[in-house]
């Protein structure tokens, strides 16, 4: 799902890097794993291979992974298919863009499982699996909320997709929910990941009064910004504490190991079926960095949410939710259904911007 | 907008727009050699990779910018030994070393990722560098900066006042011409090359030491492309490629100022205008060339092979 015309034109032309483990015994199942950008990315992929070897170190007898980094969108249906061809009983396809060419493959190979992220089609034996990130903003709004001074929160959106606009107005109603009068900046960077555009829109949010950042691009380099003159910001993706000890208040981290090792117990049990995965903090796919640089109460706040939106008591879209012309978008006493949220265009009452086009 | 602000996005200006001068200056002189090299890019991450692994292992970010430098030569040297001394295609080869230096800058940097360093110390002068507005903007800045505007004074008086600079420019439009006239084609356009990668992968160890000082995959994110259309855009004139690099890395900046402020400005407008710009320069040098005045180097991407 993020990359960029780099990466692209990269993988494009170069082979796709395989890493192979050595087969030990011939009875073990081989999971593959399709990524979009490097493993070093210390970002999207980077965490989804995590979760590759959190796999190899839980079932180290009955599996043995593969993996294919930079695979371009456009060239995965070859690559995907040598996983399966190569003996690959259960096939991660970790992009948005993977989800035709998975399913071509998955048609050709129907003794073969896959799992394909962030996507919406499934089959037989394709099943999908994607995160809540939305439950994680609404946490790190009410932090936001808590400890700006300036009464400004700056965010640093990427582009205009459901999966952003529904996180700045998790991020606002959360913030909302402390402090009412909170005002938010946002700018669009039309990018995944490019630091030095990041940092500029940071040192914009910054110097317009934002004293809390929070961002939905890949790089560390808002955090650096914000530790620099002394103001706080939220990690992405994963936790980026150690560019910005001083700043970074918590991180939204996406955690796939669980998922993983359960989809791979399923299939080594004969009980794997094609089915769709949203799962957010309760299912341990969200998970918060731990909270740091913030007083006592606001931890204990934050640490209370959490526990909240795990447990079921509290969503981040909870009724009344108004859209920004007053209008009522989720009745009091019910909260936003998933469709709504996986198609949101509108921001919510209280942002003073409109969403782009 | 207040004082301070105004202040404030003067100096990020010039900041957005040192990486895109180093690498532009250094493609200019290339380009005014007759060599084009599309590899801008690719000898800009690597410079980024290896400068700052320099950087981190010896401490020192002179080291370190020494470091990028040396990736960016590398790298042109090898693209001067297909193109000039092999006679390669020129783009097909910048192309190739492009994704080359996108490939190895990741090798290089494997080990870096996810470490921070602090960014190159910037100038501090007492009393100057506390005025107000023309200090931070004339005395507040790392040496990536000034190293910048120097380069570019220099290539414009190594082309327009040297005769070495008035050798180089012959070479670039015609090369038959000023090979019967026993001037060394192949090892000005190799010298103006390298010199190209040298800056290049001074760009790149910019972003990573100075810019946001950590090494990510890719994060050159284009500059190296913007570089090659801002050499385009000044019709190589390294005055006119300054310029332009502010114009470039203003609009960028501005946007965002724009955005954040809240003024309503469409910004895919805004971030579309240096590229508007570079268009409407390009039709301006054609509308030119139809009157007899080309500015583009005329041998420009055409490969040299001396008859024996």
């Amino acid at each position: 799902m993020r990359t960029s015309i780099v990466t692209r034109m990269a993988g494009a032309l170069l082979c796709a890097t395989a890493a192979l483990t050595p087969a030990r015994a011939a009875d073990k199942l081989k999971v593959g794993f399709v990524y979009v950008g490097p493993v070093a990315d210390f970002g999207y992929s980077y965490q989804h291979d995590l979760s590759r070897k959190a796999l190899a170190a839980a079932l180290p007898d009955k599996v043995e992974t593969v993996f294919l980094e930079n695979v371009p969108e456009a060239d995965s249906e070859r690559s995907i298919e040598k996983l399966a061809r190569s003996g690959a009983g259960l096939i991660f396809t970790t992009s948005f863009g993977f989800m035709e060419p998975t399913l071509k493959v998955a048609k050709k190979f129907p003794k073969v499982k896959f799992e394909h992220a962030t996507g919406y089609k499934r089959a037989e034996n394709v099943s999908t699996y994607s995160a809540r990130f939305y439950e994680g903003r609404y946490v790190c709004g009410k932090i936001a909320g808590k400890m700006s001074k300036s009464g400004t929160v700056g965010y640093i959106a990427s582009f205009p997709i459901p999966e952003v606009v529904s996180g700045i107005n998790a991020f606002m109603l959360g913030a909302q929910s402390v402090n009412p009068n909170i005002k938010i900046k946002i700018v669009w960077v039309n990018t995944w990941f490019d630091p030095g555009k990041e940092a500029e829109a940071a040192k914009a949010l910054l110097a317009q009064g934002a004293d809390i950042l929070t961002q939905h691009t890949d790089s560390a380099a808002p955090l650096q910004e914000a530790e620099k003159v002394g103001k706080f910001a939220f990690g992405q993706s994963s936790d980026q504490v150690r560019f910005a000890p001083k700043a970074q208040l918590t991180a939204i981290v996406d955690d796939w190991d669980g998922y993983v090792i359960a989809e791979t117990k399923a299939v080594l049990d004969g009980t794997w079926k094609s089915h769709d995965t949203w799962g957010g903090l309760k299912d341990g796919l969200v998970v918060l960095a731990p909270f740091t640089n913030m007083p006592d109460d606001v931890k204990a706040l934050a640490e209370e949410t959490k526990k909240g939106i795990a447990e079921g008591r509290i969503h981040p879209f909870q009724g009344p939710v108004l859209k920004q012309d007053g209008s009522i978008a989720v009745k009091a006493g019910e909260h936003a259904p998933d469709p709504m949220i996986l198609g949101m265009n509108w921001y919510v009452k209280g942002i003073d911007d409109k969403p782009p086009q | 907008m207040s004082f301070d602000i105004v202040q404030m996005v003067l100096v990020t200006v010039l900041t957005a727009a040192t990486p895109l001068i180093l690498a532009a200056i250094g493609e200019l002189v290339a380009e005014r050699a007759g060599v084009l090299n599309l590899g801008v890019e690719g000898m800009m991450v690597l410079g980024a990779a290896m400068g700052f692994a320099v950087a981190t292992q010896t401490g020192s970010t002179l080291l370190g910018a020494c470091g990028g430098v040396g990736a960016g030569l590398l790298l042109a040297a090898l693209f001067g030994l297909l193109t000039v001394g092999l006679a390669a295609n020129q783009v097909a080869s910048g192309l190739a070393l492009t994704i080359l230096g996108l490939g190895l800058s990741g090798l290089v940097g494997a080990g870096y990722v996810g470490m921070k360093r602090d960014p190159a110390p910037h100038l501090h002068l007492p009393v100057l560098s506390d005025l107000p507005v023309v200090g931070p903007l004339l005395f507040g800045h790392d040496a990536f900066v000034y190293a910048a505007a120097f380069l570019v004074a220099g290539v414009w008086w190594f082309l327009w006042r040297s005769r070495a600079g008035l050798s180089l420019r012959a070479i670039g439009d015609d090369h038959t011409a000023t090979h019967a006239l026993g001037l060394k084609v192949r090892k000005v356009r190799f010298l103006a090359v390298l010199f190209g990668g040298a800056c290049a992968g001074l760009a790149g160890a910019y972003l990573s030491l100075a810019y946001t000082p950590f090494w990510s995959p890719g994060m050159t994110a284009g500059r190296g492309w913007i570089a090659l259309a801002l050499v385009v855009f000044a019709s190589w004139q390294p005055v006119r490629v300054a310029a332009g690099a502010l114009l470039f890395g203003g609009a960028t900046v501005l946007q965002l100022h724009a955005q954040a402020a809240g003024l309503g400005l469409p910004g895919q407008l805004l971030s579309a205008v240096p590229y508007l710009a570079t268009i409407l320069a390009l039709v301006a040098l054609s509308l030119g060339r139809r009157q007899g005045g080309s500015s583009a180097p005329a041998a420009l991407g055409r490969v040299f092979a001396p008859s024996r």
